[in-house]
Parts: C-alpha cells; sequence; structure tokens
C-alpha cells in the first residue's frame, strides 16, 4: 500500500486509487484501450478487489499489454498470441481462489485464438474475459480482424467483403452466463458492467468496442470514435450495488428491476430500449442480430443468467487452492502402493 | 506334407527351446483378441517364466489386422525377437502372407479351412476346427467371434505345455468382477485345451516348464506406470487432449485419482483433470498451473509436442514449471500412429523456435517411467521450466514384466518458491535475479497475500525485475542465465547406467532400445566382440557421459529414427569426438531386435 496522500480517500480495504494502477502506459494517446485500463482501475478501486488475488492474463497485441497497466499488486502473465483463455483455465483450477480477469483483441480473440476463446466459455472459466475491439490488428499495422463490419475500410482503403464474428451473440450461443458490450468512451456504463462482473463467479464475456486512434478512426471506419458515438443505443442505466451495501441502498421502485448474485450482490437495470429483458437469451439474440442489421451497437448489459456454477466447481475440486495442497493429501501412503502392485501380479 | 496333424508335428529329440521363444497371434482388430493374448501371456508369466508381449495393431478400430507377439525368456530378454517359434493365424487377410513370412519349422496353429498346410512343407501345421469347436462350447452365436479366440488360447496352452489351471486363474484376473463372461470364456479355453489332448500329439520343440523367474513380478505398461508416477508425484493440474499412443496415459491416471485424491474428509478431488480442445490448450493450462503453484502435466505424442511448441518457449523463457509427456509414435506427420519410433529426440530437446534447451527425462523400464515421473515433477519446480519425459508407444503400450516399483519417500522438492513471510523479508527481490549462482531464480506464486512478490511475467525480452526491456544487457543476463541453469542441471538428472564388459568399444542407446541394446551386448560378446554399454537416461548430458564419449574409441549409437537424432545431439555436445559415433538405426515402425543391433555392429566392425 503506498502511503496516501491526506486527500486521497480510501476504500474499505484502505487502499486509494493509487494502489490499483500499474505501469505507465505505452500505447498511442488517445487509444481506446487506456480508458480501458482507467476503469478496470476505478471498478477494482470500488468494488474493494484485494489486488494480491489478481491474476492478469493476456495474449498478444495492444489490447494485450495492458494489463501491466493496472493493478500492480496482482501477478499478471503475458502469454502468446489467443492463447490468454487456456493460461487463465489452467490457473484458476490450481488455485480457485484468484480474481481472474483476461484482456485480449479482436484479433486475439476472434481469429487466432477463437477456439481457446469458444472453449473457456463453454467450460465456464471463473474470469472476466475482455475483448478491446477495435477492428484491426493494432500492433501489426493496421490489418482487417475478424471484427471489422462488412464494408467498414481501412486507411489504405481496402475494404472488408467478409461478415464480422460478434463476440457476444457467440457467447450467448455458447452459454455464457454474462455477456455485455460497452463502448470505452462511455465510462459511466462500462464502469457499472465491469463491477457487476467483479462479482460473478464464471466467465464474464465483455466486448468493449475500443477504437484504435492510429489505424482505424477515419471517416469510413465503423469503429472511429465518431461512428460508435453516433451509433451507441445503450439499453439501459445500469447500477450495480455490492452485496456489503445491498441492506443501505434504496431501489427505486417501479421501472428498474433488479437481478441477484449468488453472493447476495445486485445489478439494477433501468430500461431504456423498450421491452429488452436481459435474462432473456432468445430475446438477447434477437435484439443483438436486429441492431447489427441496422448499423447501431447495442451496448449495456445483453445476457445475464448468474446460476451457473464456475468450472472447479464442476470438476467437484476442493475449496483450498490446489496450488497449496500438501504432500499428506497428496501422495498416497505406501499400503496403497502395495495394494496397486498386488493388484498387477 | 500331409494335412494330418500328427504327421505335422517334428520328430522327437529335436533340440528343445525350453522358455525361449516367440508366439505370434494374428487376428483381426476389434475381435476381442488382445484379451485372449493377455490371458496366454498372463498364464505363462504365472507359470515363472519371464515374458513380455507387444501388440502390433492398426489405426483402426475394428477390421484391420492386427498381431501380438509373446516373448518367453529364460534369460530374461524382453525385447522384440524378429523370429517366431509359433504362430497363431486367426485371420484369413493376412493367413497366406503370414505363412509366407513364417521361420522354418514354426508350429502354426491355424482354422482349418484356410488349408495353409498347402502353401509350405516346412512348417509343423497344426489345423484346428474353430467353427466345430466353438458351436459345441457356446450357444449363444453372437458370443462365437470372442469365444473363437479364447479356443486358441486352450490349444495354444495344450501345445506349450501351460497349465490349464494357470490360464482359468488369468482369465479370471482378466475379467474380474464379470462372472458370467469368466465361465464362458474358461469353458472355451477348456473346449481348446480338450480337443488338442484328444488330437494332438506331444511336441518338444518349444515348452513351457514352471519356472520361479516372475515370483512377485508386476505385468504393466509405460503409461499405466507413468500415471502411477504422476500420482504419487502429487499432480494436481492435467490439461490433455487424446492422442494415440498418449491417451492411456491420462485415462489411467483418471481411474487412480478417481479413487485416490479424493479429499477424504469432504469427498472433494485434489486434483483438476480438463480434456481441453487441442494440445495448444493442453499447454497453456499447465504452464499457467505451474506458474500458479500447481504440479501440472499433460501427455501426448508427436504431433501434439508440435502443436505445443510455441507454448514451450514461452515456458522455457518465462520460467513457468510442467510436466510434458511425449508418448512417441512413427512420424512425421500422422506417420504410422500405432508403430513405434524414438524420432521426437530433437524436437524434444530443442522444442520451439530462438535458442531453447530442455531437460529430457528416458525413462528405459517400466519402473522408471514410474520413478522419472515422480522425478519430473520436481524436476519442474526446481528448475522452472517444462520438462519432457519422452517415452514412446513401445514402453508406453506394451505390457512388460517387472519389479513391483518402490515406494518413492523423498519428499516433493518444490524448489524455489517464496512464502509471504521470505517476500517480506527479501531484500530489492527479483524474480530473475540469480542469487545462488545456479542460475534458478526465486518465485512468488499468485495469490501470496502481504503485498509483496507479485510481478509481471512476459514472454517478450525482460530483465531480473521481470520488467519489459529491449535492452542488449538485460536480454543478454537473462538468455545466458537461463544456459547455467541448464548447466545447474546436470547434476540434478539421472545419470546414465552402465553395463561394462571392459572394452574401449561403446555402445549407447536409450530408452526403449534398452532391451534390445543388452541383448545384442550379449550376443556381440558371445560372438567375441566385447563392448561397454551406457544407457543415457536424460538432457543434459552428465559429467559420466562426458568421460565415456572421451575415453571410448568408438561408440555405436543404437536409436530408433532415420536420422540420427541422438548422435546428431552428442556430435554437437562433443564436436571434437564427431566421428566417433556410429548410428544403429532402427525406424519401421517396430521395435527394434537384438539381432538388428548385432547385424549392423558387426558390419561396422568389418568395415
Ligand atoms: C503466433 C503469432 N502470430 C502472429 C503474431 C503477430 N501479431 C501480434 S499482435 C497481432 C494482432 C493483434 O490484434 P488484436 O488482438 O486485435 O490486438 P490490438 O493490437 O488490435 O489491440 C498479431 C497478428 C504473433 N505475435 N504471434
Ligand atoms: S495502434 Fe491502435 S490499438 Fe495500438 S496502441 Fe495505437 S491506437 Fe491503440
Ligand atoms: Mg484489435
Amino acid at each position: 500500500m503506498t502511503t496516501p496522500t491526506p486527500s486521497a480517500p480510501a476504500n474499505k480495504l484502505g487502499f486509494t486509487k493509487q494502489d490499483y494502477v500499474g505501469s505507465k502506459s505505452t500505447l498511442c494517446a488517445g487509444c481506446g484501450h487506456d480508458a480501458i485500463t482507467a476503469q478496470i482501475i476505478n471498478a477494482a478501486y470500488e468494488s474493494n478487489i484485494e489486488g494480491y488475488r489478481v491474476a492478469k492474463f493476456s495474449g498478444i497485441g495492444c489490447s494485450s499489454k495492458t494489463p501491466a497497466y493496472f493493478i500492480n499488486q496482482g501477478w499478471g502473465f503475458n502469454s502468446v498470441h489467443g492463447r490468454m483463455p487456456s493460461m487463465a483455465t489452467g490457473a484458476s483450477l490450481a488455485n480457485r481462489q484468484l480474481i481472474n480477469i483476461g484482456v485480449s483483441g479482436d484479433g486475439d480473440s476472434m481469429s487466432i485464438g477463437t477456439g481457446q476463446f469458444v472453449h473457456a466459455v463453454r467450460r465456464n472459466v471463473a474470469m472476466i474475459y475482455i475483448i478491446e475491439d477495435n477492428g484491426v490488428y493494432g500492433l501489426t499495422k493496421g490489418q482487417f480482424s475478424a471484427t471489422a463490419d462488412k464494408g467498414s475500410s481501412l486507411k489504405s482503403g481496402a475494404v472488408n467483403e467478409l461478415p464480422p464474428i460478434d463476440p457476444c451473440t457467440l457467447a450467448i450461443e455458447l452459454g455464457c452466463g454474462f455477456v455485455a458490450r460497452c463502448f470505452s468512451g462511455n465510462p459511466k456504463q462500462l464502469g457499472a458492467i465491469l463491477k457487476a462482473a467483479f462479482a460473478y463467479q464464471g466467465t464474464v464475456v465483455l466486448d468493449i468496442i475500443s477504437p484504435c486512434v492510429t489505424f482505424n478512426n477515419h471517416d469510413a471506419s465503423t469503429r472511429s470514435y465518431k461512428h460508435v458515438k453516433d451509433h451507441d443505443f445503450p439499453l439501459h442505466d445500469l447500477g450495480f450495488i455490492q452485496y456489503s451495501e445491498v441492506e443501505d441502498v434504496d431501489i427505486a421502485a417501479g421501472e428498474t428491476e433488479l437481478v441477484t448474485f449468488p453472493d447476495g450482490s445486485k445489478v439494477a437495470i433501468k430500461a431504456i430500449h423498450e421491452d429488452y429483458d436481459p435474462r432473456d437469451r432468445y430475446g438477447a439474440m434477437k435484439a443483438i442480430h436486429e441492431s447489427m442489421e441496422k448499423g447501431e451497437f447495442l451496448t449495456g448489459l445483453l445476457y445475464i443468467n448468474p446460476t451457473q456454477p464456475p468450472l472447479p466447481d464442476l470438476l467437484n475440486l476442493v475449496d483450498e487452492p490446489l496450488a497449496s495442497l500438501d504432500e499428506t493429501l497428496l501422495k498416497p501412503s505406501p499400503a496403497v502402493l502395495e495394494d496397486i502392485m498386488k493388484a498387477l501380479m | 506334407m500331409t494335412a494330418s496333424p500328427a504327421a505335422a508335428l517334428p520328430a522327437q529329440g529335436a533340440k528343445t527351446r525350453i522358455n525361449d521363444f516367440s508366439i505370434q497371434v494374428a487376428t483381426v482388430n476389434g475381435s476381442g483378441s488382445q484379451t485372449a493374448n493377455t490371458v496366454l501371456l498372463r498364464a505363462i508369466f504365472q507359470m515363472g517364466v519371464f515374458v513380455s508381449g507387444k501388440n502390433l495393431f492398426p489405426s483402426n478400430i475394428a477390421g484391420l489386422p492386427t498381431w501380438f507377439t509373446i516373448r518367453a525368456s529364460a534369460k530374461g530378454y524382453v525385447a522384440r525377437k524378429a523370429s517366431n517359434e509359433m504362430l497363431i493365424l486367426m485371420n484369413p487377410e493376412t493367413a497366406k502372407d503370414d505363412i509366407a513370412k513364417a521361420d522354418t519349422g514354426a508350429l502354426v496353429i491355424y482354422d482349418e479351412p484356410l488349408q495353409l498346410d498347402k502353401l509350405r512343407s516346412d512348417l509343423a501345421c497344426i489345423p484346428v476346427p474353430f467353427q466345430k469347436l466353438v458351436t459345441a462350447s457356446c450357444p449363444e452365436p453372437k458370443l462365437h467371434k470372442l469365444v473363437k479366440n479364447m479356443i486358441y488360447v486352450g490349444v495354444a496352452s495344450r501345445v506349450l505345455g501351460v497349465d490349464m489351471a494357470e490360464v482359468k486363474k488369468a482369465i479370471a484376473k482378466q475379467l474380474k468382477g464379470k462372472d458370467k463372461a469368466i465361465e464362458l470364456n474358461q469353458n472355451a479355453a477348456m473346449a481348446g485345451y480338450d480337443w488338442a489332448m484328444e488330437n494332438l500329439p506331444d511336441q518338444d520343440q518349444v515348452r513351457v516348464v514352471r519356472d520361479n523367474k516372475t515370483q512377485g513380478l508386476i505385468i504393466v505398461d509405460g503409461n499405466e506406470a507413468c500415471a502411477l508416477g504422476a500420482l504419487f508425484a502429487g499432480c494436481t493440474v492435467v490439461g490433455w487432449y487424446p492422442i494415440t499412443p498418449a491417451s492411456t496415459l491420462v485415462e489411467t491416471f483418471i481411474e487412480y485419482a478417481q479413487e485416490y485424491r479424493i479429499d477424504p474428509k469432504t469427498g472433494k478431488s485434489t486434483v483438476a483433470i480438463v480434456q481441453m480442445e487441442d494440445e495448444l490448450a493442453s499447454a497453456g493450462v499447465v504452464l499457467a498451473a505451474g506458474w500458479a503453484g500447481a504440479r501440472s502435466m499433460t501427455s501426448t505424442s508427436g504431433p501434439g509436442v508440435s502443436l505445443m511448441s510455441e507454448f514451450i518457449g514461452l515456458g522455457y523463457y518465462v520460467e513457468a514449471p510442467g510436466v510434458f509427456y511425449n508418448v512417441a509414435r512413427t512420424g512425421p506427420s500422422t506417420g504410422l500412429p500405432t508403430r513405434t519410433q524414438q524420432s521426437d529426440i530433437e524436437l524434444c530437446a530443442k522444442c520451439s523456435h530462438g535458442d531453447t534447451q530442455h531437460i529430457n527425462l528416458y525413462p528405459g523400464n517400466m519402473e522408471e517411467c514410474f520413478q522419472f515421473s515422480y522425478d519430473a515433477f520436481d524436476l519442474a519446480e526446481r528448475f522452472q521450466t517444462p520438462i519432457f519425459v519422452v517415452t514412446d508407444l513401445d514402453l508406453g503400450m506394451q505390457n512388460w514384466s517387472s519389479k513391483p516399483f518402490d515406494y518413492p519417500a523423498k519428499p516433493y522438492d518444490r524448489g524455489k518458491v517464496l512464502n509471504q513471510q521470505q517476500l517480506a523479508e527479501a531484500e530489492d527481490w527479483g524474480r530473475y535475479k540469480d542469487v545462488d549462482g545456479d542460475g534458478i531464480p526465486y518465485r512468488s506464486l499468485p495469490g501470496t497475500p502481504g503485498g509483496k512478490g507479485a510481478y509481471f511475467t512476459r514472454g517478450s525480452g525482460h530483465n531480473a525485475y521481470a520488467q519489459y526491456s529491449e535492452k542488449p544487457e538485460d536480454y543478454l543476463a537473462v538468455v545466458d542465465r537461463l544456459k547455467r541453469k541448464y548447466e545447474t542441471a546436470k547434476t540434478y538428472v539421472p545419470k546414465p547406467l552402465f553395463r561394462n564388459l571392459g572394452s574401449d568399444k561403446g555402445l549407447l542407446a536409450f530408452g526403449s532400445s534398452n532391451p534390445a541394446a543388452i541383448e545384442a551386448q550379449d550376443l556381440l560378446a558371445e560372438g567375441g566382440l566385447k563392448t561397454d554399454y551406457l544407457r543415457l537416461r536424460a538432457l543434459p548430458f552428465t559429467a559420466e557421459v562426458d568421460t565415456f564419449v572421451q575415453e571410448k574409441q568408438v561408440v555405436y549409437l543404437v536409436e530408433q529414427n532415420r536420422d540420427g537424432q541422438m548422435a546428431n545431439l552428442f556430435r554437437e555436445t562433443y564436436p571434437e569426438f564427431a566421428t566417433k559415433f556410429k548410428s544403429v538405426l532402427h525406424y519401421d515402425g517396430h521395435a527394434i531386435d537384438a539381432k538388428f543391433i548385432v547385424d549392423q555392429i558387426t558390419a561396422f566392425e568389418q568395415k
């Protein structure tokens, strides 16, 4: 913990926001990814996250560099391109008490790593899976990614003729219980969703539209700041209430819906878009598809179903981290070996 | 030669091979012959005779030909023997071919209608009316195919002099718990035996005679031995993807884990086993779990290692532990998935791009499959790096007699891990600092409380404090330390074993080539050529290997691949002695045999 300056407020654990920062970003000034980093720091601070329990994973890309820029008190692992999900899977099994944050890019997750994305979601690995989605490969200097919209063009003038892969509908299809789309330029919405994500147990998929100011911020791009701002269609005003605060918060009756998590935390959803129920899987799919056809970005909590057991529960693992189990529990006795040998005689 | 079985048997007085022969059984894959063959193998084993079994099976679930070889050896040789004294030909598709390849004088049991006796006159033919016997012994037509196999077990037992009581016991063991199946199979075996008693005279060409060589021994395959090693080593995370011949390692591990890795207090599991979507993901799980402090492993074969190689390089460079089994098969590409080879030696020695060097263990028998597995987890954590345990289909999937495994009493070595208190007390800790001069840094585990020890792991350039760096001096400091770390490993990995007859000619083999090498060494010595045999058991090469290479005038290096991959590693490590190495290379997919080695070395000697 750093010594707080007299004016810096602290959270319930006594940490200031400064305690959740990381090293200095080396991304381009104005990169959407940095805005996301700022919200992660904010949400972790406000959610009273114990930094030492945080494990950060990423693949390769500008986006994948960002785990170095937040929560220095946690451990980080910048792995290989497209393989972040398997890293998070392994570590989350080794120590089920870790709070896992995976940061990936649209290239990292929707091209080279699609298989790992799909299977991590399918397994409900306990992690917040963030896709910092700019429609291009930033780090390799601006090639199309698989989330680029049909008809979108590169700075060079090349036009994308292929249909995009949408991480959100894909995640819903795979049974993910927490799927949201956000815009890096809407900190309020992103912050609320991140706080809810910290309280969730299982895979959270966040597709965060995050403009690349260097390679994909021109007029003919569908992921420029201007385009997304103009076409962003927030579904609802979101509030998140941590379990510890539930008692004290007065929730306006009527138009606000509450979704309760197993730990007692609540997401308060005040609809803007009429009739959108984020607990209706088919309805969510339909609404997303319709909005994509209209060229809109539906943002907010697209689907929520906080009832599914995370992977360690599915595997019936002991509560203690496997990593800290003792030899006395792990190594069978000489009598066991003798029995096994007898059976082989 | 007439079709009369009596006339087919050799005259009395021929030199009898007692407990020293090979039997080859040709059947159809998926016909249930595996049970029959294992019963015959076990029955001979229970008679106190040293046996080994090799299943030469196709890459197919049912319908293609398969051959099973049982070798009995009074001297304890367990390598494949190229010649067979008895054939049991149950597959009409291959019978003609099989008989054409038969060794002169061999006893041949076959289905009467095949009329194989018409094809060669120098064999001892034993036609058996299988259909008649099957119908008589089993009322259910559905089961005829299975029962037919057990009938040849009965016939062969009579011909060889195997005690039927042992056959029945072996059936009961093999089909443990399935009482009806046991009875049915025992009856079928008896039917074959009774028929043979009535219709076949004694023969004294090959006999099984009760001995005491197998008292207290076990029969096991290498995958099971490795699985047991991992079980006792306390493996806690497994990520894997099915591939022949590596699958049964994890599958057996799962079976044992379900029994022995359940926390008695809670009934919950102390190991996480996940079948991943591919080998890349398996490698990711293993390394991340190791990084987070678990003892992790995967089991794969060549194609899987190829896929994993980017991750293996990451593990090497960021220093994350994990145990990687390569149960090798015949490459390249899909190759012959159900045949054996030692052709991933260079792949595993230097897996991944850039300068990489890995610790490799080469178990050469069942006890070592067990013990080296146990050790591999220690080495992974001690050296904070991926460890390869390299076996192959021959070791992994074949049946071997072995001494029971000794209990691994040595406590786990969890390596240089700093806990909360040590981190609090550490002055100027750096994840990649070489504090002890052995190249091995101290690590911290994610989730350690106290606010100290967190660091950022990256496959990109880093300095001693795990910070991003592209500075040449930082880069060099890391990769040169990794080299020192590899040097340190020389004092930790299993040393080679010697079998010296007092010679300046060296014989060198490793892994599954060991049994044939030992036998070849004896045969060569009988023929007047003495050798000193070094059995290599690990990479990096230890000081004992250095001395051997320096001292020998010539080193015959036996391995099962085309390119002499181990010889290449030797020539690279000992360039000044490069010309000493003469390669004996066997790579047709069958396990190497002693005669092959003898012939090759003899040819070298005559040059
Ligand atoms: C195996 C492999 N292939 C290619 C690359 C090169 N590469 C690095 S980042 C990247 C694309 C990253 O795109 P994205 O995930 O969208 O991240 P962004 O930079 O846009 O945030 C590629 C292709 C690599 N590092 N590894
Ligand atoms: S290239 Fe694009 S994605 Fe990468 S840092 Fe710059 S703005 Fe961000
Ligand atoms: Mg991108």
